[in-house]
Formats: structure tokens, C-alpha cells, sequence
């Protein structure tokens, strides 16, 4: 069993201390269990299950550190790897960025870990790629799916005696339905932390359906559209955008956050102003841990508020040298949503397209965060409030900051990969080629 | 990629790399890296221990992969050493067949009761598998080695050479690039080295020791007045060498156009460092492209990446049989269009070939992960699709009864699968110089190195952008471009190949980490080409403002 309660974390982490002799030191120790069932051309083709722990060791003398890990927690080898660790230290060049290890600090609870996920069994694998299967079988259609769940914990120990504990359970599900002609193709992607929420029926249902609906797509002019992107979709591209909100590259001006003339565009507007990012390790649909790597607490942080740049992110050396408080990168991504469901969006639509999900999304220009990537999975011609047709797959190229002022409204949120994404229907957005691919 | 796989090295400044933490295996100090692992009798003898345990369970097929990782990574910004890692993985992969099904199980216990429980647990898995198999697994046969071995051919072992050299060499880099004009510079050295025994039922007991480097950077230049920053990367190529890549030979520079350093199997950091900044300021002010339809000419570390993702991925066998439809995608170079026999993929210019064996490529063994003989073969000849890249498994599907040995892991905790060989163009076979291309050129651009990349999920339709670009007027480079990317469809764009210069100017380009399958495994695969005429593809303008 890999997955260790607090107290045995504890355990292991201060004998392991204990063996410290260094100016000062760290420790990470952490463990999973994890599952997973590959499916293809309606059959199962490969299975699995890992089981790992290891243990961490970061030595520090002045500012040289030194790191080594294992994985047998013995008294000889928790002192050896602590020896090694100390070793390397003494030999290492010094890192002029090296930061003391931080006070203790006060978490949060998190509530991200299920039991029923972390009791997943092959059985139960096998049972969701056979749901995903047979249906599709029924229908003229080939299912090509990916299950991966998992139970894992992080425990943290410093020689200033901070100790953070956490463990969470996760599964993640996709499928793709072809149908047997060729000429369709749907998709459908699921995550949670607690298994009990996911129902594989409805899932590959929708991926079938999206299929079967997708097939003999029609060419149209690429251009720029209005588009109703599902959250699978929008939430790629945001994605992007939210990894790009580190104060350090815009202090150093190569952001899009930097501004002309020096500084950041901080407390700017510069998105629509229905635009508001959050993230939350307690939100009940997305919960996460409530410490990051550095021991820092993770707490509710206000990114993008009526479109102005809040927050920047500021690691430990970066809030020092700059004078301000360190503000962690964010462990998930929420975006205030609307009441509109997705057929509501569909009826407010005169013309438009609408897009499942992006794929192969690429930086083109960090300048100005524009991205390419490609339409998949579903793609319909929307007229006059109804789907009319499926059409051919577009490549786009885009930038989610012109993305998020041509708004035009916000539907309902979803969860996908981990954040809260609604919903959205966007004007003039930029397809410049268009794709046969199915 | 899966979050929980994948660790975000950090002090990769912009476009931190996403790296694969399941292969890196446990820390360790640079001087254990030279500690020699198992020897060869003793891998032979735990190896025997996990066949035996197979067949008495009924298995009708095994292998065994005794593998020892080990990597040596060294990343730097400006005057600073960030992270100097060195790290060891050490363990055994089982993979059988019971009951016509595949099962899989690795250990890092390499002891006699360590295999014979992971051997059981494979041959467990197949067994459960086997109820829902609908195609029984058909191995193509292999030849019965007995006990041989491989070596990549380096000169200078990485692991010999003091990690201060090398933290030292790329300072000298860093610095050469901010005394001339850089803003920033983020430089970082990949070392890999793969100790790999296999051993299987067939009759094979196969020792390989296999190398691989990437020394690359990222320089910018910044004008914070107008509030624009550009980048330009390294020209550098991963290699399937040793240390002895960074020797910076004369003999193995080349003279592109505009004065641009080229290099073939010998690289200059700091010669490449200093012309890097002066290019990534002299972007700060380039014009912006004119959008329309323009010839191209593409330089072998640019077209690598487009060989890459046109030819390299479609002609995957498990991509176009559906195995990999949920992920990466399928490929529009179906099956029928192979029977056909007259499927024009390219202009009758394009000769394509997979080759195994080729010297200083990252694909480059003896034996690939399944015991098969490394070979060369065609892909496209005269610009018809000819075959594609398949393994034991796979091959009965095409009619043919030899695996083509592209089959990889890329770890011994990870099961083998097919991907892709090395896969390069050939040079053409009159004497013509890049010189010699750009004179008949009316209106094009001329693009060197990689930069950003995308292509949909059958492989038609991509866009490609680059390091640097200069645009050809009347036959003679006028200037440096920004903002220019090419859209084409692959069969469009390959059958527009006019022009192929001869083997003086053949190169390779490489991918380092490569992902395919779920869960996701990296592998790394090199592409050489000579430069190469495109006629009239379509040059999107990709500047905007925010």
C-alpha cells in the first residue's frame, strides 16, 4: 500500500530528519496507486496498474543544495539517502535564487480525496471500457477510449519544522466514437475526484451520438465566425493563457503581461468585462491540494475580476527580490458562468459554428499569446437557433485575450481537466484553413 | 499528457519544457553515473528466470528488457547554473503472450522472486484480457540472435566528462549571446544513456548500450520601449552521439545564406550563442510578412520537423489501423491507398526512406525492443507510397512477414510499442547548392530551424513556422521576415517539391521527446534531409495586437 496516512508520514519523515546534519533541509515524501484500461477498434488493448513512492531529499549548505530520492524507508536507508543528498550538496554550484526553507504555516482541509476512487478495481476497468464498447458496436461505430484512475498522497517535512499533508484521488476518461464509414467522429471527455459522479453510459452515449451526427461534414469558407465553444474547447485555450500570468517574465518584458514603455499590465482591463477567473482548492467540483511545492498555502485568488488583471503569480525569490508577498500559481482555473444551457446558446445563434473541442494547439506569437490548432470531434453549422449540418474541421488562429473581448455571452460551467469552464459564444473568431480530417 | 506523469522542470525561462518524469528514476551523484551496472552473465541468468517462469504458465511467447537508464540533464540562465540532474532507473520489463493476448507487468525488484511474481502478474493480465480479445496476437518471426551486443559508436562518453565542463561551456554560451545584444538566455544540456538487455523465447540475448545529447537555448532580445520581446533558438540538432557532438569541428560547419552557421555532426554552442543574439535583436525590427502564396525554401533543421509530422507520423501502422484514434488520431494514408500502388504522395522528386541503422541518428540500434534486427527500408519512392513503419504484431496486415524493427519502450517499466523510425528525404542526385536554389527563386522565403508546429489529427492539413526567415526576391535573400507561418495539406505540399539540393547540404534534424499512447512514453527520432524547393505555399502573416 503506497498511500500512507498523515501519521505514518510524519513517522518516516522525522527519522529521516532527524539524519539532517545540513544547514538546511526538505523532504518530500509521497506515494500513488494508479489504474488504467486502453481500448481500441471495439477491444481492449492494453491494461495497467503502478504502484510508487518515494522520498525526496533536499540538503542545503549556504546557498548549494544538493537532492536525492529513494524509495525504501528503512532506518538505513532513510539515513543514506539523507547522507547522499548532503553529498551532492556540498559539491553542487550555488544557486544565487536558493531560498530558506519557510516558517510553518496553516492550511486548509482539503477535501479532495474519495474513498470509492482510490477502491477502483480491474473489474470495474473493464466493465467501463466494455459500457463504452458495446454500444458502440450496436450502432455502427468504433470506440477508442482511455480510463486512468488514481489514489496518491504528498506529505512535507523542513528543518524549520513546517509539515503539510495531503491526499487525493483522481479519474480521468476520454473517448473517441469513429463511425465504420469514416466520415464521423465524436469525442467526449469526463474528470473527477469522486468516481460515484461519472456515469461511462451517458459519456460514450454522447460521444456516439456526436459521431453519427458529424458524419459526411460539408466544406464552408473558412473566416472568422461566431462560435459556441464547449468547455473542452475553451478551456484548452484559456489554459494557455492562465500559465502565461507569472509576474516574473512580465517584470522582465517577455509577456504578454509586459507592457510598452516597462511594467506589467497589473490592474488593467484587458478582456470583456463579464470575464472573472478565480481559482479555489476548496470549490466542491474542483477541490485540490492546499499547499504548493514550496509549503506555501493555496487559497482563494482572484485572477481576472470584470476583465482587470487582479493577480500576477510570484514565486518565493520573485516576491522577495520585488518586495511583495508570494502568490502561487493556481491549482485550478474557474470562470464565472452564465445561465444560458448549451441548446439555449445554440437558439440565440443566427449563424455560427459549433466547435467540441480544439486540438494540436500551439504558440505561434507569445507577444500576443496567439495559438493555431485545429477543430475535432464535431463540428456543426449553426443557423437561425438550430444545428443544420456538420461541417469540415477548421484551423484557427487566435489569441485567447482577442477571444475573451469579442464575448458575446457565457453559458453554464462545466468541469474539464480539473477547472470550472462554461460554456461560450464568441464573435469573429479566426478560422484560416480548413482540414479533411475526420 | 497526464498531470501526475509529466514534472515541470523548472528555469526553462519561456516554454518551459514539459518533461517525462517516468524515465528520469531516482537522483544520484554524477560519479555513480560511471558505476558499471549488471554484467552480462548475470543479466542473462535473471532474464532466463522470467522466460522459464513464462512457459511454465503457458505463455507461448516472452520477452525480458533488463534496462538501466541514465540521464544527466544541466539547465543555466545568463551567469547562473539553475539545476544540474543526474538520475539512475533501473528495473525489468516482462511482456508475454497467453492465450493469444499481450500481458504486461515490470518491477524494480531485480531479484529471482522479484521476476518470477511480475512474470506471473503479465501472464495473469493476458490471461483476464484474453475474454475480451477479439484479434489473437500473430508475431511475425524473428531470427534467433544468441547472445550479441550493440554499442552507439561515441567518442567521448558524457558520463566521463566533468559536469563543470559542461556548466562551463554553457555559461561561455550564455555569456557570448548577452555580449551581444541578448536580453535573457536560458541554455540546458540533455544526456541520456540506455543500458538495455533483452532477452526472449525466440532465441535472442541482446546487450545494447545506447547514447543520445541535446545541448540547446533560447535567447531574447527586448525592446521594452515598444513592449516587444523575440526569441530565437538554437540551431542545434539531438543527436545520436556522444560528448564529442560539442567539438565544434570546422569540418562540419556549413555557410547558409545571410551569413547563418549551419551544422552537420559537430556543433558550435558558442559560435551559434553569438549569432543568435545579434539575430533575435535584428527580429525586434524585421518586416512583417505579406501574406500570399510564396516557393519556400526549407533548411534540413526546419524541414526535419515537417518531414516529422507529414510523413513520419501518417505512415505509422497503429495510427492508421485505429489504435491510437483516441489520442494522437488516425491517418489519412489508409490502407487502400498503399494497395492501390500508385498513391502520389509526393512529386516524383520525393524519395523517402526509414532507416534503423543510420550513424549519429537518436533511432539508431542494432535491435529494437523486441529483439528484431534493425534494417533500412523505403516509405515513399518516386513519390509513391511504397510502406509503412509496423512490427511483429502488425506486419501480416500489410502481407508481409518481417517486422520492419521500429518497435521501442521508453523505459523497462513501460510496455514496447510501434514508433516511428528514423524517416528521412533523400538528397538529390545532381550537384546543386543552396546557392545554386535561391538564384532560381523569384518570390520566396528561405526558413532555417524549428518553431512552432501543428497538424490535424489524420495529418492533412498543418502549419509550420520556423527560427528565422528571409525573404528571396529575384533570386537573392533581400532581408529578414517576421510573422510567417505556412498552412498546407501534406499530399499538396509534398507533391509541390520541385527541387532537392545534393548530399553536401544533407543533415539530420531531431525530436528528442517524442510522445505518443496512453499512458503517453517519450522516444526520440532524427530526420535528415538536404534543403528543399516547395512551389507556391500558402505564408500566413501571424502578427496581431492585443
Amino acid at each position: 500500500m503506497a498511500i500512507y496516512t498523515e501519521q505514518e508520514a510524519r513517522e518516516i519523515l522525522d527519522k529521516a530528519m532527524s539524519f539532517s546534519k545540513a544547514d538546511a533541509c526538505v523532504m518530500y515524501l509521497s506515494g500513488s496507486e494508479s489504474g488504467n484500461i486502453r481500448y481500441a477498434r471495439n477491444t481492449v488493448s492494453t491494461a495497467g496498474h503502478q504502484s510508487n513512492q518515494s522520498l525526496q531529499v533536499v540538503a542545503n549548505y549556504g546557498k548549494k543544495s544538493g537532492t536525492a530520492t529513494i524509495d525504501e524507508f528503512d532506518d538505513d536507508s532513510l539515513q543514506s539517502v539523507v547522507k547522499r543528498a548532503e553529498e551532492l550538496a556540498q559539491l553542487s554550484p550555488e544557486n544565487p535564487e536558493f531560498m530558506d526553507p519557510l516558517e510553518p504555516q496553516t492550511y486548509d482541509k482539503p477535501v479532495n480525496y474519495v474513498e470509492a476512487t482510490a477502491n477502483i478495481k480491474p473489474e470495474y476497468r473493464a466493465e467501463v471500457a466494455a459500457s463504452s464498447i458495446k454500444p458502440a458496436s450496436e450502432q455502427d461505430v468504433t470506440a477508442a477510449g482511455f480510463l486512468d484512475d488514481g489514489a496518491s498522497f504528498r506529505a512535507m517535512l523542513n528543518s524549520k519544522g513546517l509539515y503539510a499533508y495531503d491526499k487525493s484521488t483522481s479519474v480521468d476518461f476520454t473517448v473517441t466514437m469513429r463511425t465504420n464509414d469514416g466520415t464521423g467522429s465524436g469525442w467526449v471527455t469526463r474528470d473527477y475526484n469522486d468516481i460515484s459522479k461519472f456515469d461511462p453510459e451517458e459519456a460514450s452515449a454522447i460521444a456516439i451520438e456526436k459521431a453519427v451526427l458529424s458524419k459526411k461534414a460539408r466544406a464552408i469558407e473558412p473566416g472568422r465566425y461566431t462560435v459556441i465553444l464547449e468547455p473542452a474547447a475553451a478551456g484548452d485555450l484559456l489554459r494557455n493563457m492562465y500559465r502565461s500570468l507569472g509576474a516574473r517574465t512580465a517584470d522582465e518584458g517577455r509577456s504578454f503581461m509586459s507592457k510598452e514603455g516597462g511594467g506589467t499590465k497589473l490592474g488593467e482591463k484587458i478582456v470583456d468585462e463579464r470575464v472573472n477567473i478565480w481559482s479555489d482548492p476548496l470549490h466542491p467540483d474542483v477541490p485540490t491540494a492546499t499547499w504548493n511545492g514550496d509549503g506555501l498555502p493555496l487559497k482563494k485568488t482572484t485572477w481576472l475580476e470584470n476583465g482587470v488583471v487582479k493577480n500576477l503569480a510570484y514565486d518565493r525569490y520573485w516576491a522577495s527580490k520585488s518586495g511583495v508577498d508570494p502568490v502561487p500559481f493556481p491549482p485550478n482555473m474557474i470562470m464565472e458562468g452564465g445561465d444560458m444551457s448549451r441548446e439555449e446558446l445554440i437558439k440565440s445563434t443566427k449563424r455560427g459554428i459549433l466547435v467540441t473541442r480544439f486540438w494540436y494547439i500551439r504558440s505561434v506569437d507569445p507577444q500576443t499569446l496567439l495559438y493555431t490548432g485545429l477543430t475535432r470531434d464535431g463540428t456543426f453549422y449553426i443557423e437561425n437557433g438550430e444545428i443544420k449540418y456538420p461541417v469540415k474541421n477548421f484551423r484557427f488562429n487566435e489569441s485567447p485575450i482577442i477571444m475573451l473581448n469579442n464575448l458575446e455571452a457565457l453559458g453554464e460551467q462545466v468541469r474539464v481537466n480539473g477547472s470550472l469552464i462554461p460554456y461560450m459564444k464568441i464573435r469573429d473568431f479566426t478560422f484560416t484553413s480548413l482540414s479533411d480530417a475526420v | 499528457m497526464k498531470r501526475r506523469d509529466f514534472v515541470q522542470l523548472t528555469g526553462m525561462g519561456l516554454g518551459a519544457m514539459m518533461l517525462p518524469f517516468s524515465t528520469m528514476g531516482s537522483n544520484i551523484a554524477a560519479e555513480a553515473l560511471l558505476e558499471p551496472g549488471l554484467d552480462v552473465a548475470a543479466k542473462k541468468i535473471l532474464a532466463d528466470v522470467a522466460l522459464n517462469t513464462a512457459r511454465n504458465l503457458g505463455a507461448s511467447y516472452a520477452d525480458a528488457r533488463i534496462g538501466r537508464y541514465l540521464n544527466q540533464y544541466v539547465f543555466t540562465r545568463e551567469d547562473k547554473v539553475q539545476n544540474v540532474v543526474n538520475t539512475e532507473s533501473f528495473g525489468i520489463g516482462i511482456r508475454v503472450i497467453a492465450e493469444g493476448t499481450w500481458g504486461f507487468a515490470s518491477t524494480n525488484d531485480v531479484t529471482e522472486d522479484g521476476i518470477k511474481k511480475a512474470t506471473s502478474q503479465a501472464v495473469a493480465i493476458a490471461k483476464a484480457n484474453s475474454k475480451i480479445q477479439k484479434e489473437p496476437v500473430q508475431l511475425a518471426p524473428v531470427e534467433a540472435h544468441g547472445e550479441v551486443s550493440w554499442k552507439t559508436p561515441i567518442k567521448k562518453d558524457f558520463k566521463e566528462i566533468p559536469v563543470s565542463q559542461k556548466v562551463e561551456l554553457l555559461l561561455d554560451a550564455n555569456s557570448a549571446a548577452m555580449n551581444n545584444g541578448a536580453n535573457f538566455v536560458n541554455s540546458s544540456l540533455f544526456m541520456v544513456n540506455e543500458q538495455k538487455y533483452f532477452a526472449s523465447t525466440d532465441g535472442s540475448y541482446i546487450d545494447q548500450d545506447i547514447h543520445r545529447i541535446w545541448p540547446t537555448f533560447d535567447v531574447t532580445a527586448i525592446d521594452r520601449t515598444a513592449g516587444k520581446f523575440k526569441s530565437r533558438s538554437a540551431l542545434s540538432a539531438p543527436m545520436g552521439m556522444g560528448y564529442e557532438y560539442l567539438d565544434g569541428l570546422e569540418s562540419e560547419k556549413l555557410v547558409g545564406p545571410a551569413g547563418l552557421k549551419l551544422y552537420r555532426n559537430s556543433y558550435d554552442i558558442i559560435e551559434d550563442a553569438t549569432l543568435a543574439a545579434k539575430q533575435a535583436k535584428e527580429m525586434l525590427t524585421a518586416e512583417s510578412v505579406q501574406p500570399g502564396k510564396y516557393d519556400l525554401v526549407l533548411e534540413p533543421n526546419h524541414l526535419g520537423l515537417t518531414i516529422h509530422e507529414s510523413v513520419g507520423h501518417p505512415l505509422e501502422l497503429d495510427r492508421v489501423l485505429g489504435y491510437e484514434a483516441n489520442y494522437a488520431g488516425t491517418s489519412f494514408a489508409t490502407l487502400d491507398k498503399w494497395k492501390s500502388g500508385d498513391f502520389k504522395y509526393g512529386s516524383d522528386k520525393v524519395n523517402i526512406v526509414a532507416d534503423k541503422t543510420q550513424p549519429h541518428s537518436l533511432g539508431a540500434v542494432g535491435y529494437d525492443d523486441e529483439g528484431v534486427k534493425t534494417k533500412k527500408w523505403d516509405l515513399i519512392r518516386n513519390g509513391i507510397l511504397v510502406n509503412y513503419e509496423a512490427i511483429r504484431d502488425q506486419v501480416k496486415i500489410i502481407d508481409q512477414n518481417e517486422s520492419h524493427g521500429c518497435c521501442y519502450a521508453q523505459s523497462w517499466n513501460d510496455v514496447q510499442f510501434q514508433r516511428m523510425p528514423n524517416v528521412s528525404l533523400e538528397p538529390g542526385k545532381e550537384k546543386y547548392s543552396v546557392e545554386e536554389m535561391i538564384k532560381d527563386v523569384e518570390k520566396g522565403i528561405y526558413i532555417a530551424g524549428r518553431g512552432s508546429y501543428s497538424i490535424d489529427q489524420q495529418r492533412y492539413n498543418f502549419q509550420f513556422g520556423g527560427t528565422v526567415f528571409y525573404e528571396i526576391k529575384d533570386g537573392k535573400i533581400v532581408g529578414m521576415l517576421n510573422d510567417v507561418a505556412y498552412q498546407s495539406n501534406t499530399q499538396e505540399f509534398w507533391n509541390s517539391c520541385v527541387k532537392i539540393c545534393d548530399e553536401s547540404d544533407y543533415r539530420l534534424f531531431g525530436s528528442f521527446f517524442d510522445g505518443k499512447g496512453q499512458p503517453p512514453q517519450v522516444s526520440a527520432v532524427s530526420h535528415g534531409s538536404s534543403t528543399s524547393r516547395f512551389k507556391d505555399v500558402n505564408v500566413i502573416n501571424t502578427g496581431r495586437s492585443i
